[in-house]
């Protein structure tokens, strides 16, 4: 029997064992309805209480069911064959199911029977995302400890953390050491996180500062949406455009630069001449506008709920807009603009497909921004790329660095998080 | 006093200039961003009209049994004359085989049709790089004057899948990979997420556990995308056993990104709801959970709805942890079913970037606009429908 067989018996028979129910729970209960009896709840909650009386014990087991096979595989144990636990859940579901139909009498209390099980339910649903994190915390860290572990059985060698942070050679495959050195990858990715910033934060923040202060409300209601197209733009897009498009740009500038403008030769001449096809600067200034909307618009409903009074108080003493803005309304917004630029902070850091696409695959460490260089991100995503090996060095290498970008952009948005709890605290909004 | 009134006007002068010049600094923002939107969709338009254009190329085949038989891809090639070889795509030619076994009448027979014209005619009649030598130029200028070497609409880009061949490449097994995956991403977000989003904003009472989860969710949504292609890959690939670079794959990796924001729009949405509904209804003796299905759910569904277009869209865009999970597999044929392997528009998009030969570019920005028209049309319908349905109580 196939996986697809199993789920799709699974399916059907949940589907079309729970109408049954529902409808001779419901029919039952209408029928003692009609002969005169006063039901204490609705009869489709009666149809529902049959159903929970098949669903619950089904899914249950099958459910149960699934997780010991998992368990078996991970051991390399077969376990048992699935249409066991379709049988049983399948029986124990219809026995279930008649219990629940011969329990319907009218002063059965169904209505809040049915709302218990749904109400777990929804107590569940709201674990997933627990489980989420959980299973992203530990994917990670697994694959962490494996590759800083090393492994015998695979003929892996332990790999010291303490290298791992420090270390400026980053070798992960071919040559005859391997050397997992991350400086030169934490370099490359905050050197384009900075320029990105370098562009995001003066023209997020002032759009933020003229939208919130100058713009007529009902301009503001379409500008703002416009923006926002900034941010809804997919990466791979805006990776296609930085390497057929910007980079090319840059590069014929930075040789412009370097030949007419600077004497050759000369120390600064060389770093321009230096601009390859893959560089940071692309990649930072593309991803830097990509960023654009988060800033603004954050800190355009953070300008708009500082408390109007101070804007009053400030313009009444004779102030004009311009210094009202500069010295009553931004540092009251600031901590709001501030964890607004970290939640940028961590978005750049966490970006991907520009970076894959424009800014290289080798690492580099260099402080020259028109050189290519190589990020954390693209050395994870690189990695997967073909039929890898899950027990090499390199593969498991890509989960600490992982490891390393959830702390960090973990760290990042909890900061943010904390500095608008205060602002909104201090305005009491 | 003369003098300090003059010291007072230049201040004034000075202070109303820095007005003006803080305005300007506000304005010159806006513009550079306007700018760089037109100038960004003005590049993606102008590179990616090419290639809704296609040679075709009217050539005389002549089919051998040879052709049918030789295991050989290179026996078709002399179903051309040698000097037309170059014009006919290899597309066409890998497709004689299959032709004749379905039509074994048209064995030693030979037909004069329109076919596919290779890539580098193609390019050549759009104006853009190629590699024609000076004769093919000549014939090719010959053939275009005789009516034999035209430029047609490019169905072929909406109706086939990735070819090794350019000209040949299209988006429509890309199109029903994204499809399959958002389909999945839906079904596994949106129930979760709503019934999460219910239970905060409804039942849960206010206490560690629940605050605990919420913090979570805020979190999560701020986790970078490539976190969630290794959760992908090691939970669902590695552990649960799925087939990689499938449809499922893909869009379970997604409704888990997806869920977050789908719960935070949910709960916005909720919490639009007056209490006086809720009061209302629990006045008339419904029970909580029936205020919530008869009267909270249906007021606040415009919302999820607008959250859930939204989130699709998002999604639609993604492909870091897509590239993990393995979509980025250059399938030709559309999946037949969930576990297939598949491909979706944005991997493609990444693919043919990859590809060394340049006719690849004009049509990876036409993918491009493709992706970037229906984002515009999904946030334009949310947006269409939030400002209709939107309620002051």
């Amino acid at each position: 029997m196939t996986t697809k067989t199993v789920f799709a018996i699974f399916f059907l028979g949940l589907l079309v064992l729970s109408l049954v129910s529902y409808f001779l729970g419901r029919g039952k209960a209408k029928e003692a309805m009609v002969g005169g009896a006063s039901l204490h709840s609705r009869p489709n909650h009666y149809g529902g209480y049959v159903v929970a009386w098949f669903a619950v014990p089904f899914v249950g087991i099958c459910m149960i069911g699934g997780l010991i096979n998992l368990i078996c595989r991970a051991y390399e144990t077969g376990g048992l064959p699935p249409f066991i636990y379709l049988t049983l859940a399948f029986v124990v579901g219809l026995a279930g199911a008649a219990f629940g139909y011969l329990r319907i009498r009218p002063e059965l209390r169904a209505r809040n029977g049915v709302e218990k099980v749904i109400h777990h339910t929804l107590v569940g649903a709201s674990f997933v995302s627990i489980l989420i994190t959980f299973g992203i915390v530990a994917s990670i860290l697994f694959g962490s400890i494996e590759f800083f572990a090393g492994s015998e059985k695979h003929g892996r060698d332990p790999v010291s953390p303490i290298e791992f942070l420090t270390g400026t050679t980053w070798a992960p495959s071919g040559g005859a050491e391997l050397k997992f050195g991350a400086v030169p990858l934490f370099a490359g990715t905050f050197m384009i996180t900075f320029i990105a910033m370098l562009v995001a934060v003066p023209i997020g923040l002032f759009s933020a500062i003229y939208m919130a202060e100058y713009m007529p409300y009902r301009l503001r209601k379409w500008v703002k949406p416009i923006l926002e197209i900034l941010a809804g733009i997919p990466t791979v897009v805006y990776g296609f455009f930085a390497v057929v498009t910007v980079a090319p740009m840059v590069v014929e500038f930075s040789n412009w630069i370097a030949e007419d403008v600077l004497t050759p030769g000369t120390w600064l001449s060389d770093v321009f001449a230096a601009a390859t096809h893959e560089n940071a600067l692309t990649c930072g200034v593309v991803m830097g506008i990509m960023v654009i909307p988060l800033i603004s618009s954050l800190s355009d409903d953070v300008i708009n709920s500082v408390p109007q009074s101070l804007r009053e108080g400030s313009l009444a003493l004779g102030m004009t807009r311009a210094e009202t803005i500069r010295k009553v309304v931004l540092p009251a917004a600031l901590p709001g603009i501030a964890s607004a630029v970290l939640l940028a902070i961590s978005r750049a850091l966490g970006e991907t497909m520009i970076v894959y696409m424009a800014a290289g695959l080798s690492p580099n460490l260099s402080a020259n921004p028109l050189e290519g260089m190589t990020t954390v991100t693209v050395r994870i995503v690189s990695v997967f790329q073909g039929d890898e090996d899950f027990n090499a060095p390199e593969p498991l290498s890509a989960y600490a660095l992982g490891l390393t970008l959830f702390l960090v952009t973990l760290i990042l948005n909890v900061g943010a998080t904390i500095i608008v709890r205060r602002f909104r605290q201090r305005y009491e909004l | 006093m003369d003098e300090r009134e003059a010291r007072i006007q230049k201040r004034l002068k000075r202070r109303k200039f820095a007005e003006i010049r803080y305005r300007f600094y506000g304005l010159f923002a806006l513009f550079i961003a306007g700018a760089f939107l037109v100038f960004f969709f003005g590049d993606m338009i102008s590179k990616a009209t090419s290639a809704f254009k296609q040679a075709w190329v009217q050539a005389e085949f002549s089919y051998t049994q040879s052709m049918v038989d030789s295991k050989s891809p290179f026996a078709s090639r002399r179903a051309i004359d040698r000097s037309m070889r170059s014009f006919v795509s290899p597309e066409e030619l890998r497709s004689i085989p299959d032709f004749l076994r379905a039509n074994p009448e048209k064995v030693d027979q030979s037909e004069t049709r329109w076919a596919l014209a290779g890539r580098e005619v193609d390019q050549y009649l759009k104006g853009a790089f190629n590699k024609l030598k000076e004769e093919e130029i000549e014939l090719a200028e010959q053939l275009l004057a005789e009516g034999k070497l035209e430029l047609r609409f490019n169905w072929g880009f909406f109706t086939r899948g990735h070819s090794g061949d350019p000209e040949a490449a299209g988006i429509w097994a890309a199109t029903l990979g994204t499809i399959y995956v958002l389909l999945i991403t839906m079904l596994c977000a949106v129930p979760i997420g709503v019934a999460t989003a219910v239970y905060l904003e409804e039942f849960a009472p206010d206490n560690r556990l629940t605050r605990t989860i919420e913090v979570n969710i805020n979190n999560l949504a701020a986790v970078p995308s490539i976190l969630f292609g290794l959760l992908g890959l090691s939970i669902l690939i590695q552990f649960f056993g799925l087939p990689r670079s499938s449809a499922l794959v893909g869009g379970m990796t997604l409704g888990l990104m997806m869920l977050p924001v789908i719960i935070i729009a949910t709960r916005t949405a909720l919490r639009a709801v007056p209490d006086s509904i809720r009061e209302g209804a629990c006045g008339v003796g419904a029970s909580r959970w029936q205020v919530v299905l008869h009267h909270v759910l249906p007021l606040a569904a415009p919302g999820i709805l607008t959250g859930s277009i939204i989130s699709v869209a998002r999604a639609m865009g993604e492909t870091a942890p897509l590239l993990l999970v393995g979509l980025n597999n250059a399938a030709k044929d559309a999946p037949g079913s969930l576990t297939d392997a598949a491909t979706v528009l944005p991997a493609q998009i990444f693919n043919w970037n990859n590809q060394a030969i340049r006719a690849y570019q004009e049509r990876t920005a036409a993918a491009i606009l493709v992706l970037l028209v229906v984002l515009l049309v999904l946030n334009g319908f949310a947006i269409w429908l939030r400002n209709r349905t939107e309620r002051k109580w």
